[in-house]
């Protein structure tokens, strides 16, 4: 058994220290060790977006990242996002369009809905469905999602809604 | 807009009906999705009980052979492990077998793991129990099998014939069943018909692809020498039910729950070895044990759908009528008969759904499935349905093509008219009133038909390769005790109970048996009983999943949980609020026929008297001198609802593409659906359900499939070789809905979960032999992938410079 690592990370504002194997996935470690299970996993080899965080800024499979490689980082998962009782922006809009279904890639697709509003331009709904497409949804067709950043980027432009 | 009118004296209709508001039919936000927004739901693998240790799988790589030893020695003694245990391990549970009234129908017999001989790359044949998955995974790799291999024969063709090598030598053959369906003399009239015109089609295998993984927690409870199993699954019921025999536990100590579940499509409506695996050694071992798949494991291990070569033949006058259908269908199902649906599911609805939504006199269909060493098939999203509607509208697309005749016109000529429901077609299905010319009319004015005819004209004119598809179709859904749902299946799917109750605060709580896993099943089911008690949508939580909490109830799957939840919510609210009206009539001293309920109060119609639920239920429940004892009647009611024979779904497609010369890639233009559902509950429920069926019709037709070679062996085990649609390969989708009326049901509801997924491989197919017709080209075998294409190009080319 190869020899424990200590690693310190700041995880939805919160400082975290803990000791992992090596080898732990940041999935793993984010939903078994600390008990954030809104982070999920679709197919731990990085094709369905699910378990998709944000690791200093920047959209991140946490399937295909070990814990370790996460020590020093800011880390933000679908947690950091609102709550039942008082959900974030980008969540009232998938509840207002229907963009969710059985909810399981939900996590992955609001983690990069939320870093395509802080970084692309999203004047088309062609550029809108091509920023999804590192996220695989079985359940809604794409069209509700398509729908509700179409109205979170219009909202962020100042555009009438 | 919904407050209650401040004096209720003199409450007339008007008033009645703001009081008493509408929820069924409106866009209602869904009440799960707080929970699923920020993380807060409860999936399987988010599960974790005190003590739980955790299962890994031993997976064959061989497609046949016999297991001539196996050595676990090693992975025993890795430290963390707890235990490694093979088939004798689980020799005291029964085999396995799916039963079936159908005659010419052999069933297999499956054990839990392996015992002598393995049947397609994937099975189970030993499972390592341990500490925690890395170490359970670490100690499969230290499991030593020694392999005999046996012959192959990987495809239904090769596994169909005599000398073919057996899977299942007790059987004598690989033909698990054939059956024949037929009406009018198809043979003679097909010869006489005037014109005719015939294809050998193929579709290839899918896997259902929930982006949940199948994952399952058992629960031992010591204390009562039982168990629950929390499993992703779409039918607790009938997994509690098979579970009770198998592991002989009388059904009060065996409790299946679905808790959120990421998705079905049918992959999560079966029985699973995992499942009964988890369940026995939790009871060995007296502890929880959890398994969760990886993507790897569920690609090669839950059922998969949709693998059928169709040879068709269709004949018609010279006027288009249609004549005579006939059609042969050979099943590839897979190692085992799938517990409960048999394997004769997905093929005998192919060809029972054959003549489609028209009128074919004559009707001859032929249907055999064979056993092949690959997964088990089961339900998918459709089931055959995808594959019948893919032929016979490709059929009646070369029929209008042979004639001359639009294709829109041709169908209009046949479809079964208002006037002729309800309709037996030639498999014996029977159509009840539907739009099925009203869904195609609209289709085509919505989507401006003509226009894009013309639009095609000025394509051809430059050299571009654009065309249009249409797929129209009938579907059953809700299919109530009449019929079963998979041939001469032994369990009663037709019908479903609801248990709905008012507590001693007033609080409604309503418990069903179907199993949401995306349907939005807790909002929709909450507006059928807000609105027939006189609640809020939000006012009422739905139980569901639950095999505690019903008697009977097989779960969700096959259009059915709308229609018969819908129709279960329906009748016992009924019942229900008569009660609350007979007690509240003592207590506001008013005929009961008088008194109203609405918005959570209960009225006395004309009058200023009101009081709330929790009124009521105090009245009932606590104060002991509101009611005399003989009117104290519990604030409880449990109805079945049986639609019979269920409803008829119709919706026709149309779908426009684009084929690029140079890469074969093909893009989707528009894309409409007309359907007809009847009355909707939710209507953005229902435009989901219809984008997300689409995009898996999509798939089917253009991307998905689920590739063996002759050995048996996957070749597309990732999600890198199985593609399945991404935002950028679905195109916008614009639904339309006709809400044709359906007497004699009590919501006027049909199913419609599968149906985007029913017509879109046609329309796809048929608008790309549309956009090649200039060469000639025709599509027979889905996914029509680039390469494909390319091939049906080359060949059309090739034989036009022969010609020359």
């Amino acid at each position: 058994m190869s020899a424990r690592v200590d690693i310190t990370m700041t995880l939805n504002g919160e400082e975290i220290v803990e000791t992992v194997e090596p080898r732990m996935l940041l999935s793993d470690f984010l939903r078994d060790r600390l008990g954030l299970t809104g982070t999920h996993v679709g197919c731990e080899h990085g094709v369905c977006g699910a378990c998709t965080i944000r690791l200093n800024g920047v959209t991140a499979r946490s399937c295909l990242t070990f814990a370790v490689q996460a020590d020093g980082a800011r880390i933000e998962t679908v947690e950091h996002l609102g709550t039942v009782s008082s959900l974030g922006r980008i969540q009232q809009a998938f509840r207002k369009h229907h963009a969710l279904q059985c909810g399981f890639c939900t996590p992955g697709f609001l983690m990069t809905v939320q870093e395509m509003l802080e970084t692309l331009p999203l004047d088309t709904d062609e550029e809108i469905r091509d920023a999804l497409s590192g996220n695989i949804c079985r359940c809604t067709g794409y069209e509700h999602i398509v729908r509700a950043v179409r109205e979170l980027a219009d909202e962020r432009e100042g555009a009438a809604a | 807009m919904n407050e209650l009118p401040r004096k209720t004296q003199g409450l007339g209709d008007e008033a009645l009906a703001m009081a008493r508001p509408k929820y069924v039919g409106k866009a209602v936000q869904r009440l799960e999705d707080p929970r699923l927004l920020t993380g807060a739901g409860r999936y399987v693998a988010d599960i974790r009980l005190d003590r739980m240790v955790h299962a890994a799988f031993l997976r064959s790589d061989q497609a046949h052979a016999r297991i001539s030893a196996m050595d676990c020695d090693a992975a025993r003694a890795m430290p963390g492990v707890i235990g490694v245990f093979t088939a004798e391990d689980f020799a005291d549970i029964p085999v396995i077998s799916a039963p079936s009234r159908m005659r010419d129908y052999r069933a297999t017999k499956c054990t839990v793991l392996a015992a002598d001989k393995v049947r397609y790359v994937g099975e189970p044949v030993a499972v390592v129990i341990a500490r925690d998955r890395y170490i359970a995974e670490d100690a499969l790799a230290l499991i030593e099998v020694d392999w005999e291999p046996l012959d192959v024969a990987a495809d239904a063709e090769s596994a169909a014939h005599s000398n073919a090598p057996l899977l299942h030598e007790e059987l004598g053959t690989n033909i698990l069943f054939e059956r024949v369906f037929e009406t009018g003399s198809a043979d003679d009239e097909m010869a006489a018909a005037p014109h005719r015109v015939s294809g050998r089609f193929r579709i290839h295998r899918k896997t259902p692809l929930a982006i949940e993984p199948r994952s399952y927690v058992a629960e031992p409870d010591r204390a009562n020498d039982g168990l629950t199993l929390h499993g992703s699954t779409q039918v607790p019921g009938i997994i509690r039910d098979i579970l009770s025999g198998l592991l002989d536990l009388p059904g009060n100590r065996i409790r299946v729950v679905a808790p959120d579940v990421g998705g079905g499509f049918g992959g999560k409506g079966s029985l699973y070895p995992e499942e009964i695996a988890v369940c026995a050694l939790a009871r060995k071992l007296a502890r929880p044990v959890k398994w969760v798949s990886d993507r790897s494991e569920d690609l090669c291990s839950t059922s998969q759908g949709f693998d059928e070569t169709i040879e068709a033949e269709l004949g018609f006058a010279d006027d288009g009528t249609l004549i005579a259908l006939k059609g042969q269908v050979t099943g590839d199902v897979g190692a085992y008969s799938i517990y409960p649906w048999t394997a004769a599911l997905e093929p005998v609805q192919v060809v029972s759904f054959l003549p489609g939504p028209y009128r074919i006199p004559h009707y001859r269909g032929e249907v055999k499935g064979v056993a092949t060493p690959k997964p088990p098939t089961g339900p998918y999203r459709g089931v055959g349905r995808p594959a019948s509607v893919f032929v016979t509208e490709r059929l009646i697309d070369m029929a209008a093509a042979h004639l001359g005749i639009d294709p829109a016109e041709m169908r209009r000529r046949n479809l079964v008219s208002e006037t002729e429901f309800p309709y037996r077609i030639g498999s014996g299905i029977v159509w009840d009133r539907s739009g099925f010319a009203e869904c195609l009319d609209e289709a085509c004015s919505r989507v401006g038909y003509e226009g894009l005819r013309r639009l095609q004209q000025e394509a051809r004119a430059a050299g571009r390769w654009f065309g249009i598809g249409i797929a129209t179709y009938a579907e059953l859904t809700g299919i109530g005790s009449r019929i079963s749902v998979a041939p001469g299946m032994p369990i009663n799917t037709g019908t479903e109970t609801a248990s709905i109750r008012i507590d001693s605060t007033g609080a409604v709580t309503a418990t069903f048996a179907v199993a949401s896993h995306g349907q939005s099943l807790e909002t929709t089911l909450a507006q059928i009983v807000a609105e027939e008690l006189g609640v809020r949508p939000e006012d009422v939580r739905v139980v569901h999943g639950d095999s505690g909490a019903t008697s009977h109830g097989t779960g969700t799957y096959a259009s059915r949980s709308a229609v018969l939840g819908g129709g279960a919510a329906i009748v016992t609210s009924r019942v229900l609020r008569d009660k609350i009206r007979r007690v509240a009539s003592h207590l506001l001293e008013a005929a009961a026929e008088d008194i109203e309920t609405g918005d959570g109060r209960v009225f006395v119609t004309g009058t200023d008297k009101s009081m709330s639920f929790a009124e009521v239920a105090h009245a009932v429940y606590s104060d002991m001198k509101a009611l005399p004892a003989d009117a104290r009647e519990i604030l409880e009611a449990s109805e079945s609802f049986d639609p019979v024979t269920g409803t008829t779904t119709t919706a026709t497609h149309i779908a426009t593409v684009e084929i690029d010369p140079e890469t074969f890639a093909v893009k989707i233009g528009r894309y409409l659906v007309a359907e007809d559902c009847g009355r909707m509950i939710n209507p953005l429920v229902v435009d989901g359900q219809v984008h997300g069926g689409v995009a898996q019709g999509i798939g089917a037709a253009l991307l998905e499939e689920l590739s063996y070679d002759r050995t048996g062996q996957l070749l597309t085990g990732s999600l890198a070789d199985y593609t399945v649609p991404t935002a950028v390969e679905v195109p916008h989708i614009d639904v339309v809905h006709l809400e044709t009326e359906l007497p004699g049901n009590p919501g006027g509801f049909r199913g419609m979960g599968e149906g985007g997924t029913i017509g879109a491989p046609a329309a796809i197919a048929n608008a790309i032999s549309d956009a090649l017709s200039p060469l000639g080209v025709g599509v027979t075998e889905l996914p029509v992938t680039p390469e494909r294409l390319f091939r049906l190009v080359s060949e059309a080319r090739n034989k036009t410079d022969t010609e020359k």
